[in-house]
Parts: C-alpha cells; sequence; structure tokens
C-alpha cells in the first residue's frame, strides 16, 4: 500500500503516526550506538582539548572532537570528495541509522516515499574556509567545482537524498541548536501528510579554525582550559558550553509502514511545540520554554506527570539554567521536582542542531536499557531539580521530554513514547 | 483533521531595479531588466562579472545603525521587506497574540558575503590556515549561523510563535512559504511572516558558480544577459533581494477585516536524488511536485492559468522545467503563459522563490502575466508560451510557481484567488 492510500486508510482509524525505527550515530564518544550507549551510560566524557589543525592558538580550548573516523568504511569517495566534514558525518550515519533499522533497497516501495530532513546550524565551514584560501590566496580560478555544493547548509540533505535514492519530499532546518528538534517534527508531520518513511537528524562540524573564530562571538561559549571544568550546567561553577562535533540520524516511519515490513516499532515521536523569545534573552526563555513544554505535552495528550524523564537543554549559563528549571517547574508542577533531569551531552559537548537529536537517540536507547544516563562533570546541582548525576539510575522510563534551546533565541519540547503509542482511550 | 485555509494579506519585496513593491511590479509589468556589472566589488578576472543588484540604503529604509551593524545585507532586505508586508496586510502585531505568531525565512547562502570579508582579515588575504581570532569583527557569530535570518525578523516583530530558517538551496524562498502554509493550515500559527532573502553577491560565490559554469560569461552586454528559455541562453545571472509574504488563517484574516490578495492552496516538494546540479530531461520529480500541489488545491492542471517559471536560463533546467510542465499540464501547457521573471531580477538563489510567489500575488492582483524579458529566439526543445518581452493582460484564477535546487529539491506552490473577489 503506497503512502496516499495509506493516509486515506487511517482517516477512520485515527491519525498516521511517526515511529523512530533506526539510530545512527557519529559522536565524539565514537562511532555507532553501542559504542555511544556505553560511554553514555558509564557516564563517561569525552570533552577534551581541541586538536584539530589550525586550531591550537585559538582562545577554545575545550570541545567534543569526533575522533577515529574514516567516513571511507561506509561511505563512497566520490560522495566524500566532494562534501565537507559535516555531510561526511550526516552519510555515514545516515547508513548507520538505515542498517539500524534494518532498512534496505527492498523496503523501498517508491522512491517518492521516502523523505530527508536535516538540521543544519553552520554548514561546511572547514572545505569553506579551504576554497576561501584558494580564492585569496591564489586566485579565482582555483576555487573548486564542489563549493557549490559543499558549503551550503542544505547539502546533507541532497547528499543522503541521492546516495540512497529517496526522493521524497525533502528538507532543511537551518538553525540553532532547538531546529534539532523541530527538524524532526518537521518529519513528523511529513510521515503524517503521507510519506511512509523520513531519514531525519543533524550533523554538525563546526572546529574549523574560521568556525572557531565566529563561534568566539558568543558570549555563552566556554573559555575554560579544563576539560572537566568546561561544561558544568546547574551548578555554580556554570560558565558556559563547550562545542562539539558529529550527530545524529534517525529512520523515522509511519507506524504501520513499519510493522508492515516487521520492523521494531522503538518509539514514537508524540508531541513537538516550538517558541522563540530572542538570542541571548536566557530570562526570558523560560516563558518561552514553557510555552513550548506545555504545546508538546498537549499534543502528545501527555500529563505533566507521565513524563519519566527530562534530557535537558542544559547550557551551562548561570541564568539559562535557572530559567529552565523554572520553566519546568511553570509547565509541570510539582512533577518537575520528582522527575529525574538529565543532561549526556556534558559528555561529548553542544553539537548545536545535532545535540537534541542525540538526545533523542539517547532517550530511545534509555527506554530500551531501563536505565537513565548520567551528567558527567555535574556535582552540587544549585536549581531544584533532580539532576541525575555521577552514576547512570535504573527506571522504566516510557515518555521522555527533550528540550532544546538555540543561541538564536529558540525554543522547543518533543515528547517521545516508549514503542508504538497511539494517543489512546487510556490516556 | 481539518485544514484551514491559508491567505496571502500582505507582500513586501526588496529586488533589483527598485526597493519596494510597486518599484518591483514598475520593473516586471515594463518589462525592464535589472542585470549590470557588479559594482558591489571589482569582478575583474571572473568569468562571471555581472548581476542584478540592489541599490540598498539602509537608513533609507528605517534601520538604524545598530540595526545595520548587527545585521548582514540579506538580513537587512528581509527587515524591509518583512516591515513592507506588515504594513501592505494592515496587521497590528500588538493586537495579535504573539505565542501565535510565526516567521519562517529562507535563505540558500546565509551570511557568506560577511563571512568572507571578515575571513580576508583573520586570514590576511588567505595567507593562513591557523587565523587570527584577534582581527575578526563584531556580531561574526551572527554571520556563521543562519538561524539569525528568521530570529531578526521574528524579534524585530515580537513573534514568539514557531520561528524557523529553511535552506533548502534555490527552493528555499518556495519551501519557506510552504511551512508557513502547512503550519497555518494545520493550526500551529494564526498568522505567519514567510519569505527568504539572500545577498550572495561577493567573490566567492561568484567564484564557486564560475567553477561549474553555471552563471552567464555574457559580460559586454548585463542588460540582456539573462535569456531565459532562448536558444542563446548560458547560464543565470547572479541576483539579490528578499521578499516577504504575510500569511494568515483566512477567517483570522476576515475576523480583523483584512483585504486578501489570494490564498495559498497547495504546496509540495520533492527530491530527484539524481545530482547535485544535475537535472533529468524528463522532469518527473517536478512533476510530481506538481501533481502534489494540485492535488492539494484540488486542482486539475487545466485549471492553472499562468506558471511562474524557474526559468534561471541554464540549458538543462529550461529543458527540464518545460518537460516537468508539460507532463503535468499535458495539452493545457501549450495554452498556458509560463514566463520568469529571473530575466529582469536575476537568480537571487534562496530569495528568489519568495519574490517570485510575490510576482505572482501582484500578478493576480492587476490580472497581468509579467513577460520573460530578452526572449528573441525560439529553442525547439522549449516550445511553450514564454510571454515574449512584454506583459499582457488575462484571467489570473490558479497560478502555479515552480522551483529548482542544488541538492537536487523540486518545489511547487498553487496560488488561487479567494472567492469573494479580489483585491
Amino acid at each position: 500500500m503506497s503512502g496516499p492510500q495509506r493516509a486515506r486508510h487511517h482517516q477512520q482509524d485515527g491519525r498516521r503516526r511517526a515511529v523512530v525505527t533506526g539510530l545512527g550515530v557519529v559522536s565524539p564518544h565514537g562511532i555507532g550506538v553501542e559504542t555511544f550507549w556505553k560511554a553514555v551510560a558509564d557516564g563517561t566524557s569525552s570533552l577534551g582539548p581541541v586538536t584539530r589543525e589550525g586550531c591550537e592558538d585559538m582562545p577554545l580550548r575545550v570541545a567534543g572532537e569526533v575522533r577515529g573516523f574514516d567516513a571511507a568504511e561506509t561511505v563512497e569517495g566520490r560522495y566524500l570528495v566532494q562534501t565537507d566534514r559535516f555531510t561526511h558525518f550526516a552519510l555515514s550515519a545516515t547508513q548507520l541509522a538505515l542498517d539500524d533499522a534494518r532498512f534496505g533497497r527492498a523496503d523501498v516501495e517508491s522512491p517518492f516515499s521516502v523523505g530527508v530532513v536535516t538540521a543544519a546550524g553552520s554548514g561546511g565551514g572547514e572545505f569553506g574556509q579551504r576554497e576561501l584560501q584558494n580564492l585569496w590566496g591564489q586566485g579565482s580560478r582555483y576555487v573548486g567545482p564542489y563549493q557549490s555544493i559543499a558549503w551550503f547548509y542544505a547539502a546533507s540533505t541532497g547528499q543522503i537524498s541521492i546516495r540512497n535514492d529517496f526522493k521524497g519530499p525533502c528538507g532543511v532546518v537551518a538553525a540553532d541548536e532547538a531546529g534539532g528538534l523541530d527538524a524532526l517534527a518537521h518529519a513528523a508531520l511529513s510521515v503524517r501528510n503521507g510519506t511512509d518513511t523520513v531519514v531525519c537528524g543533524a550533523t554538525e562540524a563546526p572546529l574549523a579554525p574560521y568556525s572557531i573564530v565566529c563561534q568566539l562571538g558568543y558570549p555563552e561559549l566556554s573559555r575554560a582550559t579544563e576539560a572537566d571544568r568546561a561544561y558544568r550546567p546547574f551548578t555554580s561553577a556554570a560558565c558556559g558550553f563547550a562545542p562539539a562535533e558529529g550527530g545524529a540520524v534517525l529512520v523515522v516511519e509511519e507506524a504501520e509502514a513499519a510493522r508492515d515490513r516487521g520492523a521494531e516499532v522503538r518509539a514514537t515521536v508524540a508531541g513537538h511545540a516550538a517558541t522563540f523569545t530572542g538570542p541571548s534573552r536566557w530570562a526570558e526563555s523560560r516563558q518561552g520554554l514553557a510555552h513550548a513544554i506545555e504545546g508538546a505535552l498537549a499534543e502528545a495528550g501527555c500529563r505533566p506527570e507521565e513524563v519519566d524523564v527530562v534530557f535537558a537543554d542544559a547550557l551551562g549559563v548561570p541564568e539559562a539554567d535557572r530559567a529552565e528549571a523554572l520553566a519546568l517547574a511553570d509547565a509541570l508542577g510539582a512533577h518537575a521536582r520528582r522527575v529525574p533531569v538529565t543532561a549526556p551531552k556534558t559528555g561529548t559537548g553542544r553539537a548545536y542542531c545535532a545535540a537534541p537529536v542525540l538526545d533523542v537517540a539517547t532517550a530511545v536507547l534509555a527506554m530500551e536499557h531501563g536505565l537513565i544516563p548520567p551528567t558527567p562533570h555535574v556535582v552540587d546541582v544549585c536549581h531544584d531539580l533532580d539532576v541525575v548525576a555521577g552514576r547512570a539510575r535504573p527506571a522504566e522510563p516510557r515518555t521522555a521530554l527533550i528540550l532544546g534551546r538555540g543561541l538564536m533565541g529558540s525554543n522547543s519540547a518533543l515528547v517521545l513514547r516508549q514503542g508504538d503509542a497511539a494517543p489512546s482511550a487510556d490516556r | 483533521m481539518t485544514r484551514r485555509r491559508v491567505a496571502v494579506t500582505g507582500i513586501g519585496v526588496v529586488a533589483p531595479g527598485g526597493i519596494g513593491v510597486p518599484q518591483f511590479w514598475g520593473l516586471l509589468s515594463d518589462g525592464r531588466t535589472a542585470t549590470r556589472r557588479i559594482s558591489l566589488f571589482d569582478p575583474a578576472g571572473l568569468r562571471s562579472q555581472i548581476a542584478a543588484e540592489c541599490d540598498f540604503d539602509p537608513s533609507e529604509h528605517g534601520l538604524d545603525l545598530a540595526t545595520v551593524q548587527r545585521c548582514d545585507r540579506y538580513v537587512q532586505f528581509a527587515l524591509v521587506a518583512a516591515a513592507e508586508a506588515v504594513r501592505d496586510a494592515n496587521l497590528d502585531m500588538a493586537r495579535e497574540d504573539p505565542w501565535r505568531a510565526g516567521a519562517t525565512l529562507g535563505t540558500a547562502v546565509g551570511g557568506t558575503t560577511r563571512l568572507e570579508h571578515d575571513y580576508v582579515l583573520v586570514s590576511e588575504r588567505g595567507s593562513r590556515w591557523d587565523v587570527d581570532d584577534r582581527r575578526a569583527q563584531p556580531h561574526l557569530e551572527r554571520a556563521f549561523t543562519p538561524a539569525t535570518l528568521s530570529s531578526a525578523v521574528a524579534e524585530e516583530f515580537g513573534v514568539h510563535g514557531p520561528v524557523q530558517t529553511v535552506s533548502t538551496g534555490c527552493t528555499s524562498g518556495l519551501d519557506a512559504v510552504g511551512y508557513a502554509y502547512h503550519a497555518v493550515a494545520e493550526g500551529r500559527v494564526d498568522v505567519c511572516l514567510a519569505g527568504a532573502a539572500d545577498s550572495p553577491i561577493s567573490p566567492i560565490t561568484m567564484a564557486c558558480f564560475d567553477a561549474i559554469k553555471a552563471t552567464s560569461p555574457n559580460n559586454d552586454d548585463p542588460a540582456h544577459a539573462s535569456r531565459p528559455f532562448d536558444a542563446e541562453r548560458n547560464g543565470f545571472v547572479m541576483g539579490e533581494g528578499a521578499a516577504v509574504l504575510v500569511l494568515e488563517d483566512l477567517e483570522h484574516a476576515r475576523a480583523r477585516g483584512a483585504d486578501v490578495y489570494c490564498e495559498i492552496s497547495g504546496y509540495a516538494t520533492f527530491g530527484n536524488a539524481y545530482h547535485m546540479t544535475g537535472l533529468t530531461k524528463e522532469g518527473l520529480e517536478m512533476a510530481r511536485a506538481i501533481d502534489t500541489a494540485l492535488g492539494m488545491a484540488e486542482l486539475d492542471g487545466s485549471a492553472i492559468d499562468y506558471v511562474n517559471a524557474h526559468g534561471s536560463g541554464t540549458q538543462q533546467n529550461d529543458r527540464h522545467e518545460t518537460a516537468a510542465v508539460k507532463r503535468s499540464l499535458g495539452e493545457h501547457a501549450y495554452a498556458t503563459p509560463m514566463s520568469s521573471i529571473k530575466s529582469m531580477v536575476g537568480h537571487s538563489l534562496g530569495a528568489i522563490g519568495s519574490i517570485e510567489l510575490a510576482a505572482c500575488v501582484l500578478a493576480m492582483a492587476h490580472q497581468v502575466v509579467p513577460p520573460t524579458a530578452n526572449y528573441t529566439t525560439p529553442d525547439p526543445e522549449c516550445d511553450l508560451d514564454y510571454v515574449p518581452r512584454e506583459a499582457r493582460e488575462r484571467t489570473l484564477r490558479h497560478v502555479l510557481s515552480v522551483g529548482s535546487g542544488f541538492g537536487g529539491f523540486q518545489s511547487a506552490v498553487v496560488l488561487s484567488g479567494s472567492e469573494g473577489g479580489l483585491r
């Protein structure tokens, strides 16, 4: 049954639901879900000195670098030569996610039934810097033919579509951190409107020298020199965030389409909402984030007490951390003090748009492993929240709330339910 | 789920040839061109040395010095276009629920002009990889992230609902309006500022299109360089600009007594999964976008009265697009005027899709089809009615706008005259 037919079929029994069937991760913790989860569950930190060429003397000293990544293990050379590192990550993570979902060519009824949506915070910075150097150092004839397709924000969506022959609706959200959740919401919308499968996620590679220079203007960027002190949200020692590269791609499918092909339905994208309160206006983000949480819960048909775990935005700026704690109290009431809150991203750094996508992947894994991962580097929480610090906490989370806020002023919230969670009568 | 009807109640345009809607429509309805030798920098040595530039003085359009310093040229374009659109819609943002208002802006290359400017400083003209951060100018981080575009517009107009920057290359301007259309139709917002902006006329962007010979080398005759559908066409002419549309729930517009230009009645996008810059001869994927958008509008292809073409003026694009439109509209394609305003205002990458939608709104308001300037020599492979050189009066009820972009993206938007007459 094709997408439009299934859409008609579902008019009798409720709307089409977007579910997650596969995860692909390329992160500072390593490549692939198993390596990633082991580090996350152990509370390991992969933050470290910035070692990429030309970055040695930068005032940014600590970041989450992806090490030991060989794109050629998963992606053909002809794609690698015409793309930046952020697209290398995206192509690899996509292949890992498709493999994880056991989604192969045989599962594609029509190429038009599979769409691609990515979020991008800064595009192909390293490739762009190299071509700028060619232009200004040598002359316009030295600019290569791939600059026009490697630097721009749509590069990953386009290349994922081409490499996999996916012709469904393609989208690119060029965004701040919250955009990773907006991209997932966009994919869920595409599924509800008739697309059977959407490959969706975000990967970033913002650690080229000139890219770092650009980020130095963010007052929220941590300039700490030691990895274990650089990114400690919700503590009195909070001094900003450490940036990171890498990201995650998810296979999102229509629930019935997934079942038809015998795929395991791992989680349901149940609700999402987004608001805007302005760049670096962290006090105002309290109201914006609370609105987003309330909107996402309403769309999911989810009461505050049903939230079993919160993946916090955890910016690491005192005013922003306070606003987030208060937003949770505003939106969840008394439950905000009881619900476990975690921010595993303190062990990887914030990979901009990719940060909340990694959190969604982590939430799926946390539900499957019955374990809420901890928040590395964080001790002595100074807010009225139950932040999971130190060791992972055994639990049976079935509903996760994932939060993201961006440096340009966006706030997003996403509700994820374990398995195939129809908004049924018992809720 | 019932979908709400989506009205266009205001438009604003910053385009080459004059800033503002009256100047823009004057250029299009006269069939004049705004392409010339590049003046924003010295283009000597480039293969393509021509562009359609905006004569834009931000202080003339109400932008204060602090805003000008904080915002790149493309963001300034968007702010000015948005202000005109909000005025045109007679929209008082102070009376709107800010959490029910959104902003969705598209851009293909964002702040690259500013990024290049500061790169030259920190790298000492490309002489070092380990660039010197102390030479960077303030606000560079705002050029680094394209989220700045929608953020700046949302901040200026007090928007607190969902805010997104859409960046699907050269279809960004159609897709941004498409995203906003969904948000209004599905009830997530009541009002949305939707549009796109780009200011890509800089050495790196001109050089990277030189490298793939996508832009026209007609440096000796800039005014006639952009020649969509003409047999002599040899590439697009770079442009810059912005357009913003006020999209609104139709009932919401009626309740506040707003004049309605028309409705957005359908939108779709697909990928060709073929090549980042190449197009097939058949145009199957664009045809599917057109068919799907028509389906959402509950229209048959024969209902389309005008096709606003992507018409970039490259050999492959114009063939591809002609094939796609024939595939979707059938015999009716031959009886339907189809024109490219890129012949007059150039190709402003991500911005042009929204500028073209503004042109469609104006075409319906005036019941006039804008022409394809410079069209003189027919190409046997492009055999539709391209409205050569002169605007044409015509009854326009339903209009189709299509776009095609790097990455293989193919998008289509359908606009329909609102019941109760046109403004």
